[in-house]
């Protein structure tokens, strides 16, 4: 009986497990069958909890119960309570706890071991290495980007001199320990070391990183943290650990080089360019000026045109402004005019930021277009209004080969008759660039706060 | 532990490796964030060893396995929970009326 519960039903329960959670995934993918697809994976979950309830290695209970409890409690609060502005610091924690789980296990495992009075073989003490040191650079850098966008720290990167040089050397002391150890791993202090010093490492590494890059970070940590998980199943010898760690360390990887494509740079530039540190204005001169604009004649303009296109950036979560923009939308749509979001993929702060800020104003997604998508309606549309975004509609990115954000694919609102920008002063965005859209002759600023502005201009639509 | 299952554990990974680049390459950029908070929940799978290294002899791994447990659990409700509640906003048409979709979240 003892037999058939340990090699044959737990490990029976863990393929199940595997199977929904790759069905659950398979069924994400589209928004109909999404919210199954993540019932399945929860399902999941649960029986490859249960299944490990029943361990035979399992002595007493009392401490796992708690764990249990309290860790659903916290996780169960954080979920009813954060605002979904918020979505973006709440998956950098998420990131950061998923990882300390599977460091703790990794640092467990390995002090279970050296006194089991077994020596670690090779393959073992490989694995543990990548488990810890995924983990716990993860997790530092995890709650650096949490501190980031939570703005407990300034958004800017931090740079210093030597900074690369100091980073790589770091990492190599890391892989020599890490490889030293295989051979020998009963060295405790030297993997204590190793542990430390990828907690450094994950700082270090998020430090020079700028908020606008931070689709990327978010991605490459949910891909660190799948690895950490991954790589535990290869040191517990546990399949289904194997196969979720991967799953999720893909899924992070994909997105990171989704986000990388979305600005036309490499992994190594997000990484070591620290972009987004002031730069020196020489490169760039731009002609005009900017001409302002008042509610009411943004309001006129928007109600007698044919088709409306709103270009969402992170200024829109910092001003909570999905709401009023939905308001403002289905006030023109009342008039007939037909209305659009165009949703740039690094828009906002991690991947599908915007997509789900509109989707809790109630914007339909069938109204959220993708940027291949709308660039060749451009042209024919009336008004653009963007909202809190700077780079990601900087014609700069396309006609200036010097620039730095050169050959990032754009949304092109200069390509429309009018453009509105709504911004809060006249300041540069958040990676310091000089923007030449506003300069331009088709475009208008409205100042001041994005929630403000745009509740007036629904009001006016609504008069108009 | 053998070299068989070593053999083995890296077939799992490679074919699951294969089998999400496929079924994730899929997912449209506008699910990219409920993608991201589920696969992270999935990924609190160590949850599986918290638990067992809980549960054992030494105090040592009682009390990491304990912290494990929790900041796994934490995930595993927090990441579900959450994007249950993103899932549920997203809505193809207001009120579903023109729009015959067979499943929708309504």
């Amino acid at each position: 009986m003892e037999y058939i519960l340990n090699e044959v039903l737990i490990p029976l329960s863990y393929l199940l497990a595997s199977i929904l959670f790759i069905f659950g995934l398979k069924q994400l993918a589209h928004p109909q069958t999404a919210r199954r697809g993540m019932n399945l994976a929860a399902a999941g979950m649960l029986v490859a909890i249960v299944g490990t309830l029943f361990h035979h290695d399992i002595i007493s209970y009392d401490l796992i119960i708690i764990g249990l409890i309290v860790g659903s409690l916290i996780g169960a609060a954080m979920s009813i309570w954060m605002p979904m502005t918020a979505m973006p610091q709440r998956t950098a924690l998420s990131h950061a706890f998923g990882a300390l789980a599977a460091s703790l296990v990794g640092v467990a495992e390995y002090w279970h071991a050296l006194h089991s009075g077994q020596p670690i073989a090779a393959y073992k003490m490989t694995a543990l290495g990548f488990e810890v040191l995924f983990g716990s650079l993860t997790v530092t850098g995890s709650l650096l980007a949490f501190a980031k966008l939570q703005e407990l720290m300034r958004g800017t990167p931090v740079t210093y001199k030597g900074q690369n040089i100091l980073n790589v050397s770091l990492f190599a002391l890391a892989a020599f320990i890490f490889i030293y150890l295989v051979f020998d791993p009963g060295q405790t202090t030297l993997f204590f070391i190793m542990v430390g010093l990828s907690f450094l490492f994950g700082i270090l590494l998020v430090l020079p990183i700028g908020a606008a890059d931070m689709p990327v970070v978010m991605s490459l940590m949910n891909s660190y943290a799948g690895l950490a998980a991954a790589a535990t199943g290869f040191a517990i010898n546990n399949k289904v650990l194997i196969i979720a760690g991967t799953l999720d360390g893909f899924s992070g990887f994909i997105l990171s080089i989704l986000m990388c494509k979305a600005m036309n740079r490499s992994i190594t530039n997000v990484l070591f360019g620290a972009f987004g540190s002031p730069v020196d204005d020489t490169a760039v001169v731009v002609q005009g000026e900017m001409k302002e604009i008042g509610a009411e004649d943004v309001a006129m303009q928007l109600a007698y045109a044919r088709q409306v296109v709103f270009v969402p950036g992170y200024g829109l979560a910092t001003a909570q402004a999905q709401h009023v923009v939905r308001e403002l939308g289905e006030a023109l749509e009342h008039r007939g005019v037909q209305v659009k979001y165009a949703i740039h993929p690094v828009a906002g702060r991690m991947p599908g930021h915007m997509n789900v800020l509109l989707a809790e104003a109630n914007v339909p997604y069938s109204d959220l277009y993708e940027l291949e998508q709308i660039n060749p309606e451009m042209p024919a549309t009336d008004v653009a209004v963007v909202i809190g975004a700077n780079d990601v509609v900087n014609p700069d990115a396309r006609d200036n080969p010097k620039s730095p954000i050169a050959g990032m694919p754009i949304i092109e609102v200069d390509k429309c008759h009018t453009v509105i920008v709504l911004k809060r002063g006249r300041g540069k965005g958040f990676s310091g660039l000089e923007n030449p859209l506003f300069y331009k002759n088709n475009t208008r600023m409205l100042y001041g706060d994005a929630k403000a502005s745009l509740t007036k201009l629904a009001q006016e639509v609504q008069h108009a | 532990m053998n070299v068989e299952s070593i053999i083995s554990s890296l077939y799992v990974f490679s074919l699951a490796a294969f089998l999400g680049y496929q079924v994730i390459s899929k997912v449209p950029p506008l699910l990219h964030t409920p993608l991201m908070s589920a696969t992270n929940a999935i990924s609190a799978i160590s949850v599986v060893g918290a638990i067992i290294t809980a549960g054992s002899e030494s105090t040592v791994s009682r009390l990491l396995g304990f912290i494990a447990v929790t900041s796994a659990m934490i995930n595993v409700v927090g990441g579900f929970m959450i994007t249950d509640r993103m899932l549920k906003m997203f809505k193809d048409k207001i009120g579903g009326g023109d729009s015959a979709k067979k499943d929708g979240s309504k």
